[in-house]
């Protein structure tokens, strides 16, 4: 109770100390005055009385400092004096200062941005409670996060490892409110989703698995918060109310938690519907079919003390049973876990990959920051040589200067962590509001927490003490005599240092950025005009699916027909067509293909897997695919035709040896149905840009009927006006059709381009931060250098010596240093872009364009940071500098 | 500059205590003065450490100070114990009382007492 009571005492004396100051002066001089008196009385002179009464008393500085420090804090006296001191200071030097604090933010501000995304995707994805037991099950070698529903009831009631096993299924429907009837995405999953993932409902109730009875028996909907908040405004009385689903009825149930978004990180749904509803929700059911792996991931808590290899085993002697037993289905039913956040490994590994990049990236920047802010302090602290040696000469310890200096640091590195931090707070919250495309639900949930700040500021203040610790040998060898004596202590040395090959390394660094971001952006271009088996331009694109509105069996085509027919009529139209998935629209399905002579058809037997569309006959005119041999479909390719196919380059290469041979033969699909080829397309892109050849089929939309419906519309009107009349048009049709009406350019840019344009943009980002470090490291040394050796620039001047001489002398080493960080940095650049060729279509370094393109851009760099030292370095006057010292 | 409480610290403190205890409100000279007279000016010590001393056990709260008129009609701060000082004092010179006695015991020992 005393010493706290005694602490704020002290510390409020922090604020007051002149009074005190003022009190001890009178007290002592009152001290004094008495004892003197005394003295006086005993017979002592006056003078000599007043002598012994200050001897007696003792040192009165001593005693003052004692009294100080016995009344504040010192250590916290000194630390605002340094403080205080340092703030000063930096006033003073306002370049230095600035300088400092962006080198930081920036590094900073990158290292808070990729650690904010990796905690959101990898530390916290799903916001559930428990997730570290909580795993998904991938099947065979290549990790398939797919299964059957009849597998997924086997794996979930023969395994003893799991608590329970829940799973789920993305699709779109058409949701009636009773308003404008919209699409809506929807997780269709197990009646036990919401137990296994163990989350209470925010409002009403969740559905279970009891309240499961076989197909369409649950006719229930579980709001997300996120769509009870923006389509029924946070009404609470939704729960109980029936709407209308692909023209169902379904009873809303209840709203789940805000923290909760589906299982898929990227992908939030805006619905959850019991997965037994299947036909209902999307007009079919394949709830039967064993061979069909439709749904996700199948995922649930591991029993306390089963470890993942006992599971894996346990889960692979269910699959060796059903392959067994099923041997016409199932095959390599092998399993491995993985976590469910990132759709499995799926999209873990990519997004891990590129997250590590990242994480590199970012260190290095880092790395190359503190480089630069150790040879700014460095240099300044040989600047301030002079004043540290009259500091030691006046007394001041060689703690105390070293205090002052590591002040300076932790303070700039505080101010630039805070300024990075607030930077990365705003992306990271632009990039959690982000929405690339309007098509679908993705959203990046990275919104930064306690940890990111946490993370930021002690980066900060390591980066600081790091950097501050740079010129503490500097000023421990400081010898205050002999500097006082000479002035600076101005010897250039001609060796290598540390300094130098960290600016070095920097300079490489930048390189690799400057290189990998120029590759990333020459392929992007190239990306855009390179030929993806069909003609984006001068194409809209209509997509929607006709169980939204209800239809089904036989109407279906006949709807499909209809609206051809309709669009077919706009003014300006020149072709029509009909696929059920356009490709690069980040959809696809594929079905297994048998050569024309197998007759037994179980998976293990198959030819191929190909990729699947169902076109209308005007397809390949309105989708720009052009016909290598053979002819387009007609409506005549109907049910009672025999059945035909278009297929593409690389599936007749691959089932029949070469295009010429494989028109008129056969191939059987699944279950043996014979297909005879009637043309062959070029090859094309489907399902990413940087994919292999693969093979695919095109099938008469007759003769394998889909709801799904993109309708390809050619046309060179203007896209808004036509897109307008085509919704006006299809509104006419069917009012309760939902529409999603874009380009072709705009739907690639917002799915397939992806990838190529998020690297392009960080890589474009961090090269600009790598090349403003590099500038102000190149900056710091040239201007360092230069100013130390302007006296002897300055002889050379008077001597004679002509400006390039001067320059070379002044700029060289900085120049030397430049050429060789950038060639290292190029060839790491070319080493590094393989990688890149897998995220960026066409990426490739072997481009003279981007050649060029570095090499100039970082001479430009060179320019740009040596300019002012090089101006200081030619203007250096004999005259004024010789007179000066 | 760090004062640790040794021996002659706290044992200063106890006699400043007891001081103004026995003699009331007194102004630092007067308890320096005191302090010598008392201990028979055997204890030696500089005056001016007083000071520190006074403002530590003022901030504790064991005593409290105002400015008043010294003998000679000069501003003077005057010192006086508080209750919480008077607690103080009574506990340390108990503790102190204990202390000594055990170390008296130790002189006063003998061998034989021992064995």
């Amino acid at each position: 109770m005393r010493s706290l009571r005694r602490f704020f005492t002290r510390l409020f004396n922090l604020a007051s100390g002149r009074v005190h100051d003022e009190r001890l002066r009178e007290e002592i001089e009152e001290h004094i005055a008495l004892q003197t008196a005394e003295n006086v009385r005993t017979g002592l002179a006056p003078v000599e009385a007043r002598r012994q009464a200050i001897l007696k008393f003792g040192g009165i500085e001593a005693t003052k400092e004692n009294y100080r420090a016995e009344r504040g804090l010192p250590s916290i006296e000194n630390l605002l004096q340094d403080v205080r001191f340092s703030l000063r200071v930096l006033r003073k030097s306002p370049g230095f200062a600035l300088t400092a604090v962006l080198t930081l933010a920036m590094a900073i501000g990158a290292n808070a941005i990729v650690f904010g995304m990796l905690d959101a995707l990898i530390l916290h994805p799903l916001n559930l409670p428990q997730e570290q037991s909580l795993y998904a099950i991938e099947r065979g070698s290549d990790h398939a996060p797919a299964e059957s529903y009849p597998d997924y009831l086997d794996l979930r009631d023969r395994n003893h490892s799991f608590d329970d096993l829940a799973t789920y299924s993305i699709d779109q429907a058409g949701l009636d409110t009773g308003e404008n009837p919209s699409r809506a995405w929807v997780y269709e999953v197990s009646g036990n989703y919401f137990d296994v993932l163990r989350i209470q409902p925010y409002l009403g109730r969740f559905f279970h698995g009891s309240d499961e009875h076989g197909p369409n028996s649950a006719p229930y909907i579980v709001l997300p918060y996120a769509t009870w908040h923006s389509r029924f405004q946070d009404d609470r009385s939704v729960v109980g109310r029936v709407v209308q689903l692909n023209k169902h009825p379904f009873t809303i149930l209840g709203v789940a938690p805000p923290e909760f978004h589906g299982t898929i990180v990227f992908l939030s749904p805006d619905l959850f519907v019991p997965m037994v509803d299947q036909e209902q929700v999307e007009g079919w059911s394949n709830l039967n079919e064993r061979g069909n792996h439709w749904i996700h991931l199948a995922m649930g808590h591991l029993k306390a003390g089963v470890t993942p290899a006992q599971a894996i085993s346990d889960l692979n002697s269910v699959g060796a049973y059903l392959e067994k037993t099923y041997p016409k289905d199932d095959s390599q039913m092998t399993f491995s876990l993985a976590r469910p956040g990132l759709y499995g490994d799926t999209l873990g590994r990519p997004v891990r990959a590129f997250l590590a990049g990242l994480m590199l990236l970012a260190g290095l920047i880092l790395l190359a920051a503190c480089a630069n802010l150790g040879s700014l302090f460095a240099a300044r602290a040989a600047d301030r040589s002079r004043e540290v040696a009259l500091r030691l000469a006046l007394g001041s310890s060689r703690r105390r200067v070293l205090r002052q200096v590591f002040t300076e640091a932790v303070l700039i590195s505080l101010a630039g962590g805070v300024v990075g931090l607030w930077g990365s707070i705003v992306l990271l919250h632009g990039l959690s509001v982000w929405c690339p495309s309007p098509q679908y639900p993705f959203h990046v949930p990275v919104n930064p927490g306690a940890n990111v700040y946490a993370v930021a500021l002690l980066l900060a203040l390591a980066s600081g003490f790091l950097s501050g610790a740079v010129p503490v040998r500097q000023i421990l060898r400081t010898n205050a005599y002999e500097i006082i004596k000479l002035g600076s202590a101005s010897r250039v040395g001609r060796r290598i240092t540390v300094r130098d090959l960290l600016l070095a390394g920097q300079i490489a660094i930048c390189g690799v950025l400057v290189t990998s971001s120029m590759v990333a952006v020459r392929g992007l271009v190239r990306s855009l005009h390179s030929n993806f088996g069909f003609e984006p331009q001068n194409a809209i694109l209509a997509d929607t699916d006709l169980t939204m509105a209800g239809y089904s069996g036989d109407r279906v085509p006949a709807m499909q027909k209809r609206m051809i027919e309709a669009l077919e009529a706009i003014p300006g139209v020149k072709s029509v067509g009909l696929v059920d998935w356009s490709p690069l629209s980040g959809g696809g399905s594929r079905s297994i293909i048998f050569a024309d002579q197998t007759t037994d058809f179980r998976p293990a037997n198959a030819a191929a897997s190909a990729l699947m569309l169902n076109i209308s006959p005007e397809y390949f005119n309105a989708a720009g695919t052009a016909l290598l041999t053979g002819r387009a479909f007609t409506w005549h390719d109907d049910k009672d035709a025999p059945p035909v196919a278009v297929i593409n380059q690389e599936f007749a290469l691959k089932i029949f040896g070469s295009v010429k041979n494989a028109i008129g033969r056969y191939y059987r699909t699944r279950g043996g149905k014979r297909v005879q080829v009637v043309g062959i397309a070029e090859p094309g892109k489907y399902e990413n840009l940087t994919e292999d050849p693969q093979p695919a089929m095109f099938l008469p939309i007759l003769q394998s009927p889909s709801s799904a419906t993109y309708l390809v519309v050619r046309s060179e009107r203007d896209p808004q006006q036509l897109a307008a009349a085509m919704r006006s048009t299809l509104h006419d049709l069917d009012a309760g059709l939902p529409f999603y009406i874009q380009t072709w350019s705009q739907q690639l840019d917002g799915i397939a381009l992806l990838p190529s344009r998020l690297a392009t943009l960080s890589l474009g980002v961090l090269g600009v931060m790598g090349a403003m470090l590099s500038v102000i490291g190149i900056f710091g040394m040239a201007a360092h250098s230069v100013s130390k050796r302007l006296k002897e620039l300055g002889i050379r001047v008077a001597l004679g010596a002509q400006r390039r001489e001067v320059l070379q002398a002044a700029l060289g080493r900085a120049f030397k240093l430049l050429a060789f960080g950038s060639a290292a940095g190029l060839l790491m650049g070319i080493l590094a872009s393989p990688v890149l060729a897998s995220i960026v279509y066409h990426a490739t370094p072997r481009d003279p364009l981007v050649l060029t393109g570095v090499v100039l851009a970082m001479s430009l760099l060179g320019l740009l940071a040596t300019w002012i030292p090089a101006q200081r370095a030619l203007s250096a006057d004999p005259l004024i500098l010789l007179r000066e010292e | 500059m760090k004062q640790k409480t040794d021996v002659l610290q706290g044992t200063l403190a106890l006699m400043v205590l007891k001081t103004l205890d026995v003699l009331g409100p007194l102004h630092g000279y007067g308890i320096a003065r005191r302090i010598e007279q008392i201990s028979g000016d055997l204890l030696a010590v500089n005056q001016g450490t007083l000071y520190p001393l006074l403002l530590k056990l003022e901030q504790e709260g064991a005593i409290a100070s105002e400015w008043g008129a010294s003998e000679n009609n000069r501003r003077a701060r005057f010192y006086r114990l508080t209750r919480d000082g008077h607690k103080q004092l009574q506990n340390e010179t108990q503790d102190w009382e204990q202390t000594a006695a055990i170390i008296g015991r130790f002189f006063k020992a003998r061998a034989e007492d021992l064995s």
